[in-house]
């Protein structure tokens, strides 16, 4: 379970034995078969559709199994504006999901509502109700972006430990695996944020 | 000496019973040791498109409904069988174009039925 010293692993290697431990076999095969859900919002989701095609091939990486069904999935590709119409439907399939289960937010709307920000009927980030774990910027984001992403998420889960205080979130029972879906209020989504969730950046300005 | 026929299918019976069986502990095995489970109302849903199941999977369908089968019998399930009707027209024997009068006579009446109970006037 623990590490293995660095040192004493090349020493092995030469002499033809190859050591690994539990966690890194476990990261390994989670990293190599990420399964997105199959669901596009808007024009991010084309892009997304051009990655797991012929010329970019995402199954290059593992992740061509795309799921029509949260059971099945590991990777939520949120891949468009996300209107709050649709919010409490992507929060409540993320719930579907079972752990462990990560988001790429992909392009500006669903980071932050992008060019679509002040309309009234669209949601300011989905991070405002789920956690997300990569953010590709760009509007859309071409599809080495989204390689880009996966490749930093697999960077991620093969960093994850498997036991300790620093454990994945899914391996610890006092993290939550659901989050509260939002409901239609009378202006705006209630609540409009889940504060558990949702860490804003401070903007600091320079008088 | 030769083996009991019968072997193999005992071997493979066995086989059928490990295979699934071993994934299966090795994840409750994991379950036990390192993944806690964390079931939620939402993640037990029996609905997985996103929105939230309304009302009874266990309805009636109203009897009324039987028009609309009578109807598509008519309507549909006649018209394939008068295109080979109609292309062997020509060389047909007198007792199977009698059979398939017979047939179009039955339909017909349903059809009159159905007019007088008034089944084909447009719902308003």
């Amino acid at each position: 379970m623990s590490e293995i010293d660095e040192a004493l692993r090349n020493e092995l290697q030469r002499q033809g034995v190859w050591v690994t431990s539990m966690q890194e076999l476990y990261n390994w095969g989670r990293k190599n078969s990420i399964w997105p859900l199959q669901f596009g919002l808007a024009c991010c989701a084309i892009e997304m559709i051009a990655t797991a095609a012929s010329r970019y091939d995402i199954a290059r990486f593992g992740g061509e199994v795309f799921r029509p069904s949260p059971r099945q999935a590991d990777l939520m590709i949120v891949a468009g504006t996300v209107t709050k119409k649709m919010a409490p439907q992507i929060v409540r399939l993320y719930n579907q999901m079972p752990d462990p289960k990560y988001v790429i937010s992909m392009g500006a709307c669903a980071i932050s509502g992008g060019p679509f920000k002040q309309g009234y009927n669209v949601l300011k980030g989905i991070d405002r109700y789920i956690p997300v774990d990569v953010y590709i910027p760009g509007c859309p984001p071409r599809p080495e972006a989204l390689l880009h992403a996966f490749m930093e998420l697999q960077r991620k889960i093969d960093s994850q430990k498997l036991t300790g205080a620093s454990r994945a979130e899914h391996l610890d029972p006092a993290e939550p695996s659901e989050f509260p879906v939002p409901s239609f209020g009378e202006h705006d989504l209630e609540p409009p944020a889940n504060r558990d969730v949702f860490h804003p950046a401070k903007i600091e300005r320079q008088s | 000496m030769t083996p009991n026929p019968y072997l193999f299918i005992v071997i493979f019976v066995g086989v059928a019973l490990v295979f699934p069986l071993i994934p299966l502990a090795l994840a409750w095995l994991w379950r036990r040791f390192f993944q806690p489970p964390k079931p939620g109302a939402q993640k037990n849903a029996i609905y997985e498109c996103g929105v939230e199941s309304i009302g009874e999977a266990q309805i009636q369908f109203r009897s009324q409904y039987y028009l609309y089968a009578i109807i598509f019998l008519i309507f549909d399930v006649e018209a394939i069988f008068l295109v080979p009707f109609a292309v062997a027209f020509t060389g047909l024997p007198v007792g199977a174009f009698v059979a398939i009068l017979v047939f179009l006579l039955l339909l017909i009446e349903g059809l009159v039925w159905a007019w007088g109970k008034g089944c084909l006037n447009w719902a308003r």
